[in-house]
């Protein structure tokens, strides 16, 4: 397995002291600063939902069906990224190329899923005035959309370069920050569309 | 490896200054952008003190004081001195520079993201300084930014300064994140073969777990940062208690963040010390690895203590109690810490170098900061010291050590490498000896009004009987006075640092003859650190190894 | 960079895997639909930590991975829970002795 780091890189990039690759390393730990980002949002979102009953039936007006569908089509996007992963491990590049463009694929899908949503509650009154679990949930699902966006053109990026066989290390890390986004979604679901 | 192996050089004044992905070069971009913003904000500090002494009075150099303006002095006071000199200088500005060094590579793992994380941070400068001349002019909600005065331009007057406050401490925040994952991979990562983790010199170390407690107590405050910035230009109401929202969740938002935040400026200057006192006591660090644990433990227990800021808040009382409880316990491995320093020099062989008194002051005035905290962490006594000047003298005696004399110990210890010339000693001495003596006098009145009762955030006294007496007034003027005699002796520091850059002695590459590895790179490195990647044989503080001709021992050195 | 990413850990079979969660989204879906509150809480949540951990270890290699950015990741959601417990009581609690939090009633624009 070849790791196809430019000499331009400093030495310092190429060690690896802790075993992990460095990339990947980083990748970790900006996970890890992600994870509290997330989770203090929806830390207070939690205890606020537990403190105003009626925010269940506020609940009540997302679309269960449309994010039950995006989380179908982000799980799938994620199978993707992970089957790319594979084809990069074995110097397929072309291949991880072709999985990441899927991954892409569903990453948009979900979007327009979203934009759609969002248009339909906007018209129906549901803005993120009315109330303050709207103005949780948009600013939640839009921190997570904002984060699909990244991730959307950090792997066309990567895609574009493993296509010619360079730096298809970076597939791998790319599918690891796609998956994290895919995990907060799993919890996005049940928190703002299943009501109690 | 037999050839280090670099980017190509860069040439002209932009690439080599401005642009540089260097970690030298950011690492002096940052420090010099932390010690310009010093500037900005012992100004505003100037004219606040102005007005408590002289109250109404026209302050020279600014003209009168409004309440308004008043309050937006004390607020970005305090954030600048944080967020943009204390921050920059012992987190981003030493640990750029340093770290690659120490630690044996050639640069930082990211370089680029390196570059990019000094373009946000210089970004965010430029917006905290232009949120102070908007219309309207800067937020003066304090530091703190607690809802609904925070949230409401309708209350606070500003809607310009609030929001570009908000975007400029966000924007840090991201600065620092993106800088934090450089600096951990690249310890984690790049160490020079035979640099075990407990060969690593502790200042490395207390950098990195400062960055890995910044990035596990900012994330929720900039949850709630992007929560108060809809509520102050959308009109959300996350933070409107009358529309289902609720301003303490700010509170505790911003604390649980803002408690960790004193140990990750902490950690740095700690280790910075460290450094200082085993070259200039020829002597090993006392309990390296019960320094090293006892710091980690200090970073997790540090995420346990954050309500003891809202005692008076209105939170539950038995909250209140575990809260005391964890901030009592917290002083110990603190307190563990100073005396391994103790430890460390008892039996030194001591040369008082002007780095090194810095090192000294820095435990002797800390200390003070640390049993005055002891006070203001049971909730019983901080019922009465809340809110009083006690506070502000209890975190300026552990603020100004952590920023001001460990920046100092730092800046005048490792100038030599830098800059490759040396500081003037007996200027460098006088320049320690005022800001000393007039630290100390601005203020030690300061725990005296505050027990008087003394509130903060308060532009005039005129109106409280029993704190305008003539006595209490005196103090004031006296801590203000201190105040601008301190800053008139900046002027030493700033005639001996340019005056050294431009004449300096040449400093060769171990002036100190110490033994961690930046000493054995030229003064300054070179672009690429070092001719051969070094290979680490032993600790960092072999000194005085009994047996030796030589007091000290360079890691890198073999045999 | 070595094999740490090396060949042969195709070992899981990322399309069972998948299968599995599909599965599991299910089973959450299907969940509130029997009405029993508490079980709507353990097929939502329960399911979506199940499938959050099987997303972590199989499809981030978090199963191959150093034991230590487990501990690393964990600890981060250890904070969350603390932040939780330091923050909810002061949230949840609407009244005690002698006053009363006001959170108004839906504004509606």
């Amino acid at each position: 397995m070849t790791h196809a780091i430019e000499a331009t890189t400093p030495l310092a990039t190429r060690r690896s002291a802790s075993g992990v690759p460095t990339g990947r390393l980083a990748v970790w730990w900006l996970l890890a600063s992600e994870i509290v980002i997330f989770g203090g949002l929806l830390a207070s979102y939690l205890m606020h939902r537990l403190h105003h009953p009626h925010w269940a039936d506020e609940a009540g007006h997302t679309n269960a069906i449309a994010g039950a569908f995006n989380t179908f089509v982000l799980l799938t996007s994620s199978l993707f990224a992970v089957l790319g992963h594979q084809a990069a491990e074995r110097g397929d590049g072309r291949g991880a190329a072709r999985y990441l463009v899927f991954t892409i694929g569903g990453g948009l899908v979900f979007l327009a899923v979203k934009a759609w949503e969002w248009t339909g509650e906007i018209r129906h009154g549901f803005t993120i005035f009315r109330d303050v679990f709207w103005a949780y949930y948009y600013t939640t699902t839009g921190l997570h959309g904002l984060h699909v966006v990244v991730g959307l053109v950090a792997m066309a990026f990567v895609a574009t370069e493993a296509r010619r066989g360079r730096n298809l290390h970076r597939v791998e890390l790319v599918g690891i920050y796609w998956h994290f986004v895919d995990a907060v979604w799993i919890f996005l679901f049940p928190l703002f569309y299943i009501a109690r | 490896m037999a050839q280090t192996v670099v980017a190509a050089h860069p040439q002209t004044f932009w690439q080599r200054y401005v642009f540089s992905t260097d970690h030298k070069v950011i690492g002096l971009q940052y420090l010099f952008t932390g010690m310009a913003m010093a500037v900005v904000g012992a100004f505003l500090s100037y004219v606040f003190r102005m007005q408590l002494a002289f109250p109404g009075s026209a302050v020279p150099l600014y003209g009168v004081v409004t309440p308004g303006a008043y309050n937006a002095l004390v607020t970005n006071h305090g954030t600048i001195m944080i967020f943009w000199v204390a921050m920059p200088i012992l987190i981003a500005g030493f640990g750029n520079f340093l770290i690659p060094l120490m630690i044996g590579c050639d640069d930082m793992v990211f370089p680029r993201l390196n570059r990019l994380s000094y373009q946000v941070f210089f970004l965010s400068t430029v917006l905290i300084l232009v949120s102070l001349v908007v219309p309207g002019g800067g937020f003066g909600g304090a530091w703190t930014a607690y809802p609904p005065l925070s949230a409401s331009s309708q209350y606070n007057h500003t809607p310009w300064g609030a929001p570009l406050w908000l975007v400029a401490v966000a924007l840090e925040f991201v600065a620092f994140l993106m800088g934090g994952i450089n600096f951990v991979t690249t310890v984690m990562n790049a160490r020079a073969p035979g640099m075990t983790p407990f060969r690593v010199p502790i200042v490395v170390w207390m950098i990195v777990i400062a960055t890995v407690v910044f990035m596990a107590s900012v994330g929720p405050l900039v949850a709630g940062a992007v929560m108060l910035l809809f509520d102050q230009v959308l009109g959300t109401h996350f933070y409107d208690p009358a529309a289902g929202g609720d301003p303490l969740l700010w509170q505790h938002l911003f604390w649980f963040f803002g408690h960790p935040e004193v140990y990750v400026v902490l950690l740095p200057a700690l280790g910075v010390v460290a450094e200082v006192i085993t070259t200039f006591a020829r002597k090993k660090l006392f309990a390296y690895k019960t320094i090293l644990y006892t710091a980690i433990a200090t970073g997790i227990i540090s995420f346990f203590v954050w309500a003891h800021h809202q005692f008076v808040a209105g939170i539950d009382p038995r909250m209140a109690h575990l809260f005391t409880i964890t901030t009592l316990i917290i002083s110990i491995p603190i307190a563990e810490m100073t005396f391994a320093f103790i430890a460390t020099l008892y039996g030194g062989s001591i040369a008082l170098t002007t780095p090194m008194l810095w090192a000294l002051a820095f435990i002797a005035e800390f200390l003070l900061g640390g049993v005055t905290g002891i006070f203001l962490g049971a909730n019983a006594t901080d019922i009465f010291l809340h809110d009083t000047y006690f506070v502000v003298a209890h975190f300026h005696y552990t603020f100004f050590p952590i920023a001001i004399i460990g920046g100092f110990a730092g800046i005048t210890y490792w100038f030599p490498k830098m800059f490759g010339r040396l500081m003037d000693d007996r200027l460098g001495k006088l320049h320690f000896w005022i800001t000393i003596l007039a630290f100390n006098a601005i203020f030690l009145p300061l725990f005296v009004l505050g027990a008087a009762g003394e509130h903060r955030r308060i532009w005039s006294y005129a109106g409280f009987a029993q704190l305008a007496t003539p006595e209490f007034q005196t103090l004031r003027v006296v801590a203000t006075v201190a105040l601008i005699v301190m800053l008139i002796g900046q002027v030493v520091f700033v005639f001996n640092f340019v005056r050294s850059l431009v004449r300096g002695e040449p400093a060769g590459t171990n002036p100190w003859r110490a033994n961690t590895l930046e000493w054995a790179a030229p003064s300054p490195p070179p672009h690429g650190n070092f001719a051969e990647p070094p290979t680490v044989y032993r600790g960092p503080y072999e000194y005085s190894v009994p047996g030796r001709e030589l007091d000290y021992w360079p890691q890198h050195v073999p045999g | 960079m070595t094999a740490e990413t090396g060949v042969g850990h195709g070992h899981v079979d990322y399309l069972k895997v998948y299968l599995a969660l599909l599965v599991l989204l299910g089973v959450s879906l299907a969940g509130p639909l029997v009405g029993l509150w508490w079980l709507t809480l353990v097929t939502a949540f329960g399911v979506a930590v199940v499938k959050a951990l099987m997303v972590a270890a199989y499809f981030m290699h978090l199963n191959i991975e150093r034991r230590w950015v487990w501990y690393l990741l964990l600890l981060m959601l250890g904070f969350m829970i603390v932040l939780f417990a330091g923050v909810a009581p002061d949230v949840l609690q609407g009244e005690g002795q002698h006053w009363v939090k006001s959170s108004g009633a839906v504004p509606g624009h």
